[in-house]
């Protein structure tokens, strides 16, 4: 694929089942408990100073790979690499070194903000957690160059949350994630929160930044225009798999998968003369709950064949650094 | 002046919309005047707090009185004043001559009655018919709006749909008494987008369909170069841009559409910086003097800061609420 020294993080096999346990009735009925596959065995790498867009719609995984590669939750199979280490084999305290150098932006600026603490403090918490920064001063110095540095004023610092409006919390919430000079950010919906003005603010600024400090991004949205403005490379997800991925360019100008063609079809672009937005597929997005073997578009794809519902297609390379899971193209 | 000229259905007035809450007056909705002619799909467009929900919910006197008044302007539907009407006459126009769609179905739905029973209780009350006839017309209605099985939908509750299903029983419902004309509060905000696409499609195919005329509210430029003729821009309370959708798009006069236009990032080309625009929106309670764009504004000029600029019409249809337009500069 790549070169080890080149590749930050790679994920093999990356899967996470959730067991729903039913209520006590079914249970006394004797009904099998089911199984919510919210990553069903995905992989993908993220390369020095590229970025990653994982793009999908609701409920399709992508919240819980973000999760899974920062092991907030530990996966059901697969592994994670970051940088060349086993993640998932990481100590307690290697763990927590790795906590330093993977970061997270979280979609809503309401509630990844502590309320009750100033901006002083939710910058600095992190420098003292990775003993990065010892005295006061050296703190507070360091907390007004991050202010500065996502576009805040230095009087801003003694302040609150609730003093902010949603663009600014979220140049706090990036400001807190670079407080320990990660190496890996990863946004998870970072700005779909936001109005379309402060959203194009907020997305130049990761930009400024990546080309600042050398930063590597996974950046999860569902809108695809944002995903083809911020990434390098794309990965489509739908049900707990990636369909397609490749350089953002290409994918969008010639998608291959069945879905990734589906959901460009169905952006309405803002621009009268642009094709009206429609509906490739049929029906509605198919459930993670026990779901049936083959392909998970089954039943929705207009190149549906024989084989689609018997075995699961795999990502397989098409050339140009470009893989797609169908068996169709 | 009889009946030559063909009378919009709604006309906005100079329709004012104030709050007056504990820490002082706000204005949510200033001088908004625009008219929607028969059969037209109106897209009223704009950030968070900009006054489209509370403009809708004037329209359908939904505004709670107090805190809310409504000091000055006219709505004229069919060429009578709404807000002249008893709360009588309102009732009877609600649902049967003007109906609504909400962004969230699932708060806009009840939770604990089916959905044979919320779409029948309008039917009952405004056209009079009988439990078994309603049950009939809501079958009819809810494969109308593309619903699976509909004899077999009838009897499920709310939480039983799908986020796109349950946007096609709003509208179900909307539709039950046959009005000329729909709201739609951004129906499509919290849907993925091919659900989005599906409703967008649907909801375009009924107003050709039935012939009704839609007021459109949302703040994706997207879905209205798709779905709407005519445009509003609001900005803090104001329309700063009104016009047909092809000059808005391909002619924007108002610096505060041309920075939304800028700000949105495309499918194709790939520009590495987008141009955003500066600051953020103003708090309402206390407002910038004159424009109220004028802080964020690259061509804000001494006059912005003093004067509320007024809509002008700067082609045929096309009007822009800026000074730059004053003597004729564009």
């Amino acid at each position: 694929m790549t070169d080890a020294a080149a590749t930050l993080l790679s994920v093999k096999g990356l899967t996470k089942h959730f067991t729903l346990h039913g209520d006590i009735y079914s249970k006394l009925a004797g009904e099998k408990t089911q199984v919510l596959k919210a990553v069903d065995g995905i992989d993908f790498h993220i390369r020095r100073g590229e970025t990653l867009g994982l793009v999908g719609e609701s409920g399709c995984g992508k919240s819980t790979t973000a999760r899974l590669v920062t092991r907030l939750i530990e996966p059901t199979a697969g592994e994670v690499t970051l940088k060349g280490e086993d993640l998932l084999a990481f100590s307690r305290g290697r763990m927590k070194e790795a906590r330093k150098e993977v970061q997270l932006v979280f979609q809503d600026p309401y509630s990844s903000l502590n309320p009750r603490k100033t901006i002083m403090h939710i910058l600095s918490r992190p420098m003292e957690i990775h003993g990065l920064a010892h005295s006061w001063a050296e703190k507070r110095e360091r907390v007004l160059e991050l202010l500065q540095r996502v576009g805040l004023g230095v009087e801003h610092i003694d302040r609150y949350p609730h003093e902010f409006s949603g663009g600014q919390r979220q140049r706090i919430a990036i400001a807190r994630a670079l407080s320990v000079d990660p190496e890996l950010v990863i946004g998870d919906e970072p700005v779909s929160a936001l109005d379309v003005s402060i959203q194009a603010q907020i997305l130049n600024l990761f930009r400024e930044l990546q080309k600042e400090f050398g930063l590597t991004y996974l950046f999860i949205a569902h809108d695809l225009s944002v995903i083809r403005h911020i990434s390098d490379r794309v990965a489509v997800m739908y049900v707990g798999k990636i369909v397609e991925t490749g350089p953002a360019a290409a994918l969008f100008d010639k998608p291959l998968h069945p879905y990734t063609k589906a959901l460009l079809a169905a952006v309405p672009e803002a621009d009268p003369a642009k094709p009206a937005p429609r509906l490739t597929l049929q029906g509605e997005v198919s459930t993670p709950i026990d779901p049936p073997p083959g392909c998970r578009l089954c039943g929705r794809c207009p190149r549906e064949s024989a084989v689609c519902a018997e075995i699961e297609p795999p990502l397989v390379d098409v050339g140009d650094g470009r893989q797609v899971a169908c068996h169709n193209l | 002046m009889a009946e030559t000229v063909p009378r919009p259905v709604l006309e906005l007035d100079g329709l004012t919309v104030r709050f007056r809450l504990r820490r002082g007056d706000l204005t949510a909705v200033d001088g908004v005047s625009f008219a929607i002619e028969r059969g037209q799909t109106f897209g009223l467009v704009g950030e968070s707090g900009s006054g489209k929900s509370v403009t809708a919910k004037a329209i359908m006197r939904l505004i709670p009185d107090p805190p809310g008044e409504i000091p000055s302007g006219r709505v004229l539907f069919e060429g009578s004043n709404i807000l002249d009407k008893s709360d009588a006459e309102m009732r009877a126009l609600r649902g049967r001559r003007i109906a609504m769609v909400f962004q969230e179905p699932m708060s806009a739905l009840n939770p604990v009655f089916t959905v044979c029973d919320q779409i029948s209780d309008a039917l009952r009350t405004n056209l009079g018919l009988s439990k078994a006839e309603a049950r009939e017309r809501v079958v009819e209605l809810l494969s109308l709006v593309g619903i699976p099985s509909p004899q077999k939908r009838l009897d499920s509750y709310v939480h039983e749909f799908s986020g796109g299903m349950r946007q096609r029983v709003m509208l179900a419902m909307a539709l039950s008494c046959n009005p000329g004309f729909l709201i739609a509060d951004e129906p499509t905000t919290a849907l993925d987008v091919t659900i989005q696409a599906t409703i967008l499609e649907l909801i375009t195919s009924m107003i050709e369909r039935l012939g009704m005329s839609l007021l459109f509210i949302t703040h994706n430029l997207g879905v209205v170069a798709h779905a709407c003729d005519r445009v509003g821009v609001m900005y803090a309370s104001h329309i700063v841009e009104l016009g047909d959708k092809r000059e808005i798009f391909a002619n924007p006069q108002h610096p505060y559409t041309v920075g939304l236009l800028n700000s949105i990032p495309r499918l194709d080309g790939h520009a590495k910086y987008l141009t955003p625009i500066a600051g953020s929106v103003c708090n309402m309670m206390e407002p910038p003097s004159g424009c109220k764009f004028h802080p964020r504004c690259a061509h804000a000029m001494e006059v912005c800061r003093r004067e509320i600029p007024r809509l002008k019409e700067i082609a045929p249809g096309h009007l822009a609420a800026c000074h730059l337009h004053d003597r004729g500069t564009a």
